[in-house]
């Protein structure tokens, strides 16, 4: 009895949180140009329609790009602070730290209101690269922590071995903590990664007039009414999502990236 | 491995770069934004440096209250709806089979990461009248004629409680996921039911961590900014909306940046007030 309820409580869930992308996936196969569930007839023009159109063929590449070059760029901050933190013992380094940390704590208009201000100060605002510098410190969160928590699973004893057969940072760092902190980078990138590719308020006040993410090209575009492409955007954003968290899940640890202790720590 | 402090210039090369990227480009823009909130705005859209508080003496108008009141309220509902569904769910979530909370988080990640933009969107159709759930009681002969349930103030909840519902299991599940199962087994063999032992042994258990869950989920659910405006009407709007429209669309910047400033000390004020009841579990 007792199970039979949890399971229908979980069911439950399930469907709260499947439902809105089961309406839109319908919407995105309607033959005619119109918003209607269950849909009527089948077509997968609304999917071809992403990369046929010019609008939006501009805004998947924009997005994909400034995704990636972003995610690298928030790598590239948090690997070597993570590696510091993790190599030497520097009480203030944990104030850069803390400051890698604030951009995620804060309520998002906040961080993008100040690089509103801050570009339009120096001189900068709406340049595309602009975006990509944003996105790259906004989300410089994910793998600062992921990449942090990577450091902290690394067995001492390890680097010990390495460091008394006289192996100096450098090959410790090439040898033992590259490998062994590798799937820990990858999962904190592709975090970063599909965040910025879902974001919005950062890119609409920083490049929001001169450029199109996809965030905002469907939020522009829904001022002058629904069509059946953006559901086929929304789609293909689960797909990509799905895909990309699935990997981490079937290549990493993912209950313990998102703090659960394996059975051996307990 | 002995950590020793740096001893030569050279060793502080690798922090240079991060530490020199997140002054520049998050510290100075804060900072900036600080020094904003005091300038004088000036006809045309454009501000001058100056050291006034008129930006936040506008805080005392009843606009401004209005929105303010709205906006704490609608994250307290938030917080609260979603902690009570999140909290039995997570529970249950980690008593599942390794593979199947693996499926599970891969779907609760893939939700979180969705754009608010994509969600309203979702969310719109569903509550739609010609795409939507009305349609369906419709068919099922329950309602004569679908209807339209957005925009409304229950289309706004129900879109954030859907955003704010993963990020709710992910706060939960690394406290719920280290709690001692022979704390439930104790009470079901002195003869507890499941619901019993749930409410009087794990409830009670984590009660810290509920309440660090609670303002954390307040906290992410007062940076809402595009669910207000595609799922509701204007009286919905909450303080995210109002900075970026003074900040774009009234060209008052330092306005903007003085409301800005307030929800900056009111979110660490909170995110500190759960760090630190969060620790007073950890001690006991």
């Amino acid at each position: 009895m007792s199970a039979y309820l949890n399971r229908l409580f979980l069911s439950a869930v399930a469907l709260f949180l499947a439902l809105p992308l089961i309406v839109v996936a319908g919407v995105s196969i309607n033959a005619k140009k119109a918003l209607t569930f269950p849909p009527q007839g089948f077509s997968l023009g609304w999917y071809a329609e992403i990369v046929t159109d010019h609008g939006w063929r501009d805004a998947l590449t924009a997005s994909l790009l400034v995704a990636t070059l972003s995610a690298a760029l928030a790598v590239l901050v948090a690997f070597p602070l993570a590696w510091f933190l993790w190599r030497y013992h520097a009480p203030w380094a944990k104030l850069v730290h803390a400051l890698g940390l604030m951009p995620f704590v804060l309520p998002p208009v906040i961080t993008a209101l100040g690089l509103l201000g801050f570009w339009t100060t120096a001189g900068f605002f709406g340049e595309a690269w602009t975006v990509v510098v944003s996105h790259g410190i906004f989300f410089v969160t994910l793998p600062l922590v992921t990449v942090t928590l990577g450091f902290s699973a690394i067995e001492p004893t390890l680097v010990e071995a390495a460091a008394t057969m006289g192996a100096d940072d450098r090959t410790v760092l090439r040898t033992v903590v590259v490998p062994l902190i590798r799937p820990y980078v990858v999962s904190g990138f592709a975090f970063a990664f599909v965040l910025s590719l879902n974001e919005y308020i950062i890119s609409y006040m920083t490049v929001g007039f001169t450029m199109e993410t996809l965030p905002v090209k469907i939020f522009n575009a829904l001022r002058y009414g629904y069509t059946p492409t953006m559901a086929a955007i929304a789609v293909l954003f689960v797909a990509v999502a799905a895909l990309v968290f699935g990997l981490i899940a079937r290549f990493g640890d993912l209950p313990k990236l998102l703090g659960a202790w394996s059975a051996e720590d307990r | 491995m002995m950590r020793q402090a740096p001893r030569r210039a050279a060793d502080y090369g690798p922090i240079a770069f991060p530490a020199a990227m997140l002054l520049l480009f998050f510290a100075v823009p804060f900072g900036l934004m600080i020094a904003v909130s005091f300038f004088q705005r000036v006809e045309g859209g454009f501000y001058e440096p100056a050291f006034v508080w008129s930006n936040y003496a506008r805080f005392l108008s009843v606009f401004f209250g209005r929105v303010l009141s709205f906006s704490m309220l609608l994250a307290a509902g938030v917080a609260v709806l979603s902690v009570a569904l999140a909290f039995p769910f997570t529970y249950l979530l980690t008593r599942l089979r390794r593979r199947t909370q693996v499926l599970w988080l891969v779907f609760l990640l893939s939700v979180l990461s969705l754009s608010e933009v994509i969600i309203g969107f979702a969310w719109a159709t569903l509550l739609s009248a010609n795409a939507g759930l009305t349609n369906l009681l419709v068919m099922l002969g329950l309602m004569d004629a679908p209807t339209s349930l957005s925009p409304g103030l229950g289309a706004v909840l129900v879109g954030i409680v859907y955003q704010a519902f993963p990020y709710t299991v992910l706060v939960l599940y690394p406290a719920l996921s280290r709690l001692d199962p022979t704390l439930m087994e104790a009470a079901r063999t002195l003869g507890s039911s499941p619901l019993k032992g749930f409410f009087t042994v794990v409830v009670p258990a984590l009660r810290n961590s509920i309440v660090a869950t609670l303002i954390m989920v307040f906290v992410f659910a007062l940076g809402c900014y595009l669910l207000p405006q595609l799922l509701g009407r204007p009286q919905h709007w909450t303080l995210s909306v109002l900075i970026t429209d003074q900040a774009l669309f009234q060209a008052n910047m330092p306005f903007a940046a003085a409301m800005a400033v307030f929800l900056v000390l009111v979110s660490l004020g909170l995110v500190g007030l759960s760090l630190l009841v969060g620790k007073k579990e950890n001690a006991a």
